[in-house]
């Protein structure tokens, strides 16, 4: 999977983990996710953590990391090429 | 002197969501026979044309509350027009939030979700309603078998007598997997100009919760 296609994955995963009525076209990845952009909520930030760790195993070891990962949808798939274990075979 | 005009507080607007059906006082807005709870709520969200993004995120016993708060406190009621501290919210249930904590339970074998936990307690219903409309006065949430009629009289009847409380949101709002009721009844100090204003007794409480029409009449 490349960028582009990791970027519109995650904006698929975003509307469903946190039940959104919008579609990912509506998504601008550089967008901030929080306060303005979607507008997102403080429960929300723990359920994009949730999904991090279910759907891409990566744990967010240090919590003061969490609003620049989360700043956007563009963010966070840099943040998940860099700390995924590549698969094995 | 009619029993009427002796009347101490007043139960201006009622509204019933239960078995498929929603009354708002006296009149059916949607009945929907075959739908499931959750097919029910969405219809009747849709039906009275609510556009609440925060809707799709609460849990089912929020969206029971919320539906059937939207019916009461609607047009020619206006909670803007009152000082929010005089505005409370006083409910009760028999199955508190146990639709929601069995739910919480099913998702402990992996991680469960943060937006779902937030919302196993029942009093979180009494905090969306007040948000969504400004309610900042008395709030409180009774568990019991059954509906408190006499109960709930008595505890508005004194909030009322100790003057802080001008309009009160009282009822009953109960969901288990596929039964549900919310009557919720807006009740207040004074009377409306209204053909549903009655008197604020458990008589027209239980009533209204048990008549096959929704009508108090």
């Amino acid at each position: 999977m490349n960028r582009d296609q990791l970027v519109e994955e995650l904006k698929q995963q975003i509307i469903e983990q946190l039940n959104l009525q919008v579609k990912p076209s509506d998504i601008v990845a550089a967008d901030p996710l929080f306060n303005e952009g979607l507008g997102l909520d403080s429960i929300d930030a723990l359920e994009l953590i949730v999904l991090m760790q279910q759907k891409y195993r990566i744990k967010l070891a240090n919590a003061e990391d969490g609003p620049k990962v989360f700043q956007s949808v563009d963010t966070m798939a840099d943040f998940i090429i860099a700390n995924q274990t590549p698969q094995a075979g | 002197m009619s029993t009427q005009s002796m009347a101490a507080y007043w139960i201006n607007a009622a509204a019933r969501i239960s078995e498929n059906r929603a009354f708002r006082n006296s009149e059916l807005l949607l009945e929907k026979q075959r739908a499931s709870a959750d097919e029910f709520l969405a219809e009747l969200y849709s039906k009275i044309g609510l556009n609440y993004p925060k809707w799709y995120k609460m849990d089912r016993l929020s969206k029971l509350g919320m539906l059937a708060a939207e019916l009461v406190l609607s047009s020619p009621f206006n909670s803007r027009e009152y000082d929010p501290f005089e505005l409370g919210i006083v409910l009760s249930n028999r199955h508190s939030s146990l639709d929601t904590d069995r739910k919480f339970v099913e998702q402990l074998g992996g991680i469960p979700s943060p937006a779902v936990f937030v919302y196993t307690l029942p009093n979180i219903v009494t905090g969306e309603i007040s948000i969504r409309h400004g309610f900042k006065g008395e709030q409180a949430f009774f568990i019991d078998e059954e509906f408190p009629a006499e109960f709930l009289v008595n505890y508005i009847s004194r909030l009322f007598e100790e003057g802080s409380t001008h309009t009160c949101l009282v009822g009953w709002t109960d969901i288990l997997g596929e039964s549900y009721n919310a009557t919720l009844y807006r009740v207040s100090r004074v009377r409306e100009d209204s053909v549903h204003s009655i008197p604020f007794t458990s008589k027209n409480l239980y009533q209204y919760l048990h008549h096959e029409q929704g009508s108090v009449s």
